[in-house]
């Protein structure tokens, strides 16, 4: 073979070197080809995309927490406010240690109660989407310093310097105000299904009840965002633009917290609820839930002992009386009853009954008890009122029917919501035949009807409607949407929007109708009416209503004894008022739990609210009296 | 005096690619003051792995032809006992064995490699140059596949795949059959699943990566798309110097080293980036030329792998950063901040230019 091989000719073998050495060097400029239209397709045609990719990476928008806005009273008085102090905060994803030894370590330095560590447990159990939880609030300057010179120890705990909401009246205050607190999974599920997630990046609080909770949209304010270039490891490089945050609105309440204060106090140690409303305009002037709680405890999370003694109290403290408690109206029933009667006609003003101090349905000896025995005699509509006659009511009850009773009563805004602007509103309960058949399947007895006329049975009401009712009759028939805030002050824009009074109801109601009822009304204070100890002496005319609602029923035969009954089983007492009659400008409901009759309990907790509310009469043993002045040291000549 | 030190220093040396290797290593310590975020430090260390980089240079270039056949075979057997050396005893760095600790200093057989490989085909080739037959090729591809494994096995996808394509360029310039050839490559295609096997399972990510960045942005993905996003949006005139926000909040990995390329994209953009493959396109041309005109066949084969290695280095590096290519650990030659590079490729000019020089005193 090798014999055949021939010396390659040079010349023929550089040629061929060559002609490969070319077609390399054109495969090679075909790669720079490809390379160069990659680079034009990105930097050309994908450049926007890419330039827009390069700023999310870089620019990260921080939000800025507006300020939340205050709650003052009518007159400025501040109920909710924010101070700025300083929290110890611990994020869980970043803790070196677990999470015991650092809560152990960090209690040496800082003071860390055993009420702090199981409300922080509580906190970590019901929220998620915070990254760092508060073990502590409210650190004073040393425990600050101390911590600083500490804090390399401590990595994924840092102090936090920030705005607390406070609520400087505490339990006078709280089933109004209610409480803001952080913000947990629930309230994180909800902000999304309203897309106002957005507005709450930063936000730790949101307000869970009462007006922090009714008014949450307003009183949070717009966040801010500020985008800052960060580096890869997240740091924060320049500011490169921000949009300032816009504080949450002012809330100006409709309610004087020293009228609110009077009330409470005229309450002793009875548990109850007060509705002061201005009839003229709906404006609601004292909102008693007695008894409250202290709200800030729930700011940052409340601890388990403080949750249980509030939660399992016999005083039920955590209950919101006014829009949320249940009771029978008992005999406040009556001058909506006495309307009803009139207006349709089934009873005019001389109309008298012999009263033998019980009722009976014909064909039927089951006895209505009137609560008096042997009865009041003769008995007409303005008597009835006036001495609160049972007998009377029955026999109204009975003539008018419950469905003709339902649709009067509905009129006044019984058996369903006042429309108050706080949420959680329960809407009392007034029975008809088509109610009873939806609720028990069961037809309505002639008997059911009976009891309704003295506003027990199945009748319920809650405090909210018995004012809004009274109000309804202090006005004339008009009635106004009971409101709670009176302004909302734009804090950025410096506008001020008032709420308007809103007519709910106007009813025609003849003049003389409602002259006999008022009239009656102002006679229950005066000597001779069922709330006359109450009315002794006042200034003003003052139209009232007392009413006991029975908490358990007393069987046939027997007698009810305040005396022998259990505390808690006694009947609730209340009272509806409103003056001056002949020009109303309060109107409100009192109920007092177990405290017995309106007339001894009730009525004088309205005297004491309506003296001061019309003539600035501070009862001597509030707060509010004014002190024996000191005698002034002689000057000297 | 002077003049005549001069004209001594450069008679070797190659003055049209001298030229554009300056301009390229002063646009190295640009680019890495940029890419550092303003080391000197850096730029310092760069400016001294060029300026040993370039001695290595004037000394090959000084050498002459035939001691650069002498030494082919000691340094291949060298090359070889180094690497058979790693896989028996190397160091384990990111998962891989690359390293080899020879007592004074820690060193990576593979880019020795780089050089003793080609050197070794050329000079195969060279002595059976009267008698080649298709056995020679059989052999020399041998010589090229028993190490080409053994980097595989490191593993060093990027490193043995730029040697097999040195190799393979030796094996073409030396007149391989255009059969062949094409059986080598559906071979080389044939056998893919059997390298897909051995491949590590992080070199079956970075491919698979390339296919969909996007499945992992934050992880495996994370190299590949700051890239993109670096080159992207530095748009056609660039963000300017010193003024890429990938790179300078630190977005971008590797900036200084195998990335580098993102970070003048992103500050030049496409008009940058064209200028520099233009360079680049030089040298390649400069390389050729030499190549032409070398005059015997072992410098033939020699300069011509030196060239397509040095502009495939080049390309795989750019198609990387620019999420063609997977990420295999390439440099960008001549300016990636790094010693051992930088020598290997100086090395490289260095025999060119000693090619260009020594052509006229040897030619038979």
């Amino acid at each position: 073979m090798s014999q055949h091989k021939e010396l390659r000719d040079h010349q023929r073998e550089i040629y061929f070197f060559r002609l490969r050495l070319i077609t390399s060097f054109v495969f090679m400029l075909l790669l720079a080809l490809l390379l160069v239209s990659r680079l034009v397709f990105l930097q050309i045609f994908k450049q926007d995309e890419f330039s827009m990719l390069a700023d999310k990476n870089r620019i990260s928008v921080v939000p800025i927490v507006p300020n939340r806005g205050l709650i003052t009273d009518r007159n400025g008085i501040v109920l909710a406010q924010n101070y700025s102090g300083y929290t110890l905060e611990i994020s869980p994803a970043k803790l070196s240690k677990d999470m015991e030894s650092t809560i152990n370590e960090l209690s040496t330095i800082v003071d860390i109660s055993a009420k702090d560590r199981k409300r922080f447990k509580k906190l970590l159990t019901e929220s998620h989407t915070s990254n760092s939880y508060p073990i502590r609030s409210r650190l004073n300057e040393q425990e600050v310093a101390r911590f600083a010179a500490q804090s390399y120890r401590f990595p994924g705990v840092e102090i936090k310097a920030r705005l607390f909401r406070e609520y400087p009246y505490k339990d006078r205050t709280s089933h109004l105000i209610g409480y803001v607190g952080r913000i947990n999974d629930k309230d994180s599920e909800q902000l999304d299904d309203k897309g106002l997630a957005a507005n709450y990046r930063g936000s730790d609080y949101i307000g869970k009840l009462g007006i922090e909770q009714s008014y949450e949209e307003a009183l949070h304010g717009i966040t801010g965002f500020e985008d800052v270039e960060v580096d890869a490891a997240g740091r924060g490089v320049r500011v490169l633009s921000r949009t300032a945050p816009k504080s949450g609105d002012n809330l100006k309440l409709t309610m004087d917290i020293k009228l609110q204060e009077i009330a409470e106090e005229a309450f002793g140690n009875f548990r109850g609820a007060l509705v002061a409303i201005d009839p003229n305009n709906g404006e609601v002037l004292a909102y008693v839930s007695k008894p409250g709680y202290d709200p800030n405890l729930f700011v940052d999370g409340i601890d388990s002992d403080n949750w249980d003694a509030l939660n399992n109290s016999p005083d039920v403290p955590l209950i919101n009386r006014p829009l949320r408690g249940q009771y029978p109206p008992g005999s406040t029933i009556k001058p909506f009853m006495a309307l009803s009667g009139l207006d349709s006609g089934k009873r005019t003003a001389s109309y008298a009954i012999s009263d033998p101090g019980y009722f009976m349905l014909p064909g039927n000896r089951h006895q209505y008890r009137d609560w008096k025995t042997g009865g009041h005699g003769r008995v007409d509509l303005f008597k009835s009122i006036v001495i609160s006659c049972d007998t009377y009511f029955y026999s109204l009850a009975n003539d008018m029917g419950i469905d003709s009773i339902h649709d009067y009563l509905e009129k006044f805004g019984f058996g369903k919501k006042t429309g108050l602007d706080m949420e959680g509103e329960s809407p009392g309960l007034l029975p008809s035949q088509d109610w009873k058949r939806r609720r028990f399947n069961q037809i309505w007895y002639p008997g059911d009807t009976v009891s309704v006329g003295i506003g027990q049975g199945y009748t319920l009401v809650t405090p909210m409607q018995l004012a809004y009712a009274v109000s309804i009759i202090a006005n004339s028939g008009k009635g106004y949407k009971p409101h709670l805030v009176r302004e909302i002050t734009n804090s950025t824009e410096h506008t001020v929007k008032e709420i308007k009074p809103e007519v709910t109801v106007n009813l025609s109601l003849k003049p003389e109708h409602l002259e006999i009822v008022k009239h009656a009304m102002t006679a229950v204070t005066l000597p001779g009416g069922t709330a006359a100890y109450a009315g002794s002496g006042a200034a003003y005319e003052f139209a009232g209503k007392t009413g006991t609602a029975q908490v358990i029923g007393i069987k046939q035969g027997e007698k009810y004894n305040a005396n022998e009954i259990a505390e808690r089983h006694r009947d609730h007492a209340w009272f509806i008022a409103f003056a001056p009659a002949d020009k109303p400008r309060i109107a409100l409901a009192v109920l007092a739990e177990n405290a017995g009759h309106g007339g001894t309990v009730s009525a004088p907790i309205a005297r004491k609210v309506i003296d001061y509310y019309l003539l600035g009469k501070v009862p001597p043993q509030s707060r509010y009296a004014p002190q024996p002045e000191e005698k002034e040291e002689p000057e000297n000549d | 005096m002077i003049e005549k030190l001069q004209r001594r220093f450069m008679l070797h040396l190659d003055p049209i690619l001298l030229g554009a290797l300056a301009v390229l290593a002063l646009l190295s310590l640009i680019i890495i003051y940029s890419a550092s975020s303003g080391s000197i430090d850096r730029v310092v260390g760069q400016a001294i792995n060029i300026l040993v980089a370039f001695l290595a240079l004037w000394l090959i270039a000084n050498m002459p032809l035939h001691f650069l056949m002498r030494i082919a075979v000691p340094i291949y057997v060298l090359g070889m006992v180094l690497l058979i050396g790693v896989a028996l005893f190397g160091d384990i760095q990111n998962g891989a064995r690359r390293w080899l600790n020879i007592g004074i200093a820690t060193i990576q057989p593979s880019e020795l490699m780089k050089i003793a490989i080609p050197l070794m085909m050329a000079w195969y080739f060279e002595k059976h140059e009267a008698t080649l037959e298709w056995k020679n090729y059989l052999i020399a591809t041998v010589i090229l596949a028993v190490p080409f494994l053994l980097i595989l096995r490191q593993p060093d996808l990027g490193t043995a795949m730029l040697i097999a394509a040195s190799g393979f360029y030796l094996l073409f310039l030396a007149g391989l059959h255009w059969k062949i050839m094409t059986g080598l490559l559906v071979t080389a295609l044939g056998s893919a699943p059997f390298l897909w096997h051995m491949l590590h399972d992080y070199q079956r990510q970075r491919i698979l990566m390339l296919l969909d960045p996007m499945k992992d942005p934050l992880g495996k993905g994370y190299h590949t798309i700051q890239g993109m996003i670096a080159v992207g949006s530095g748009g056609s005139l660039g963000k300017g110097y010193l003024n890429g926000t990938q790179t300078h909040l630190e977005f971008l990995p590797e900036r200084s080293t195998d990335f580098i390329f993102a970070v003048f994209s992103e500050e030049f953009g496409l008009i940058g980036n064209i200028l520099l493959l233009a360079i680049y396109i030089f040298i390649l041309w400069r390389g050729f030329i030499i190549t032409a005109n070398a005059s015997t066949y072992f410098t033939r084969l020699m300069a011509g792998s030196i060239t397509l290695t040095f502009f495939t280095y080049t390309f795989v590096n750019m198609g990387m950063v620019t999420g063609i290519l997977p990420v295999v650990g390439v440099p960008l030659p001549l300016i990636s901040y790094g010693g051992t590079s930088m020598l290997t490729l100086y090395l490289g000019f260095g025999m060119l230019m000693s090619i260009q020089s020594h052509k006229t005193l040897v030619q038979s």
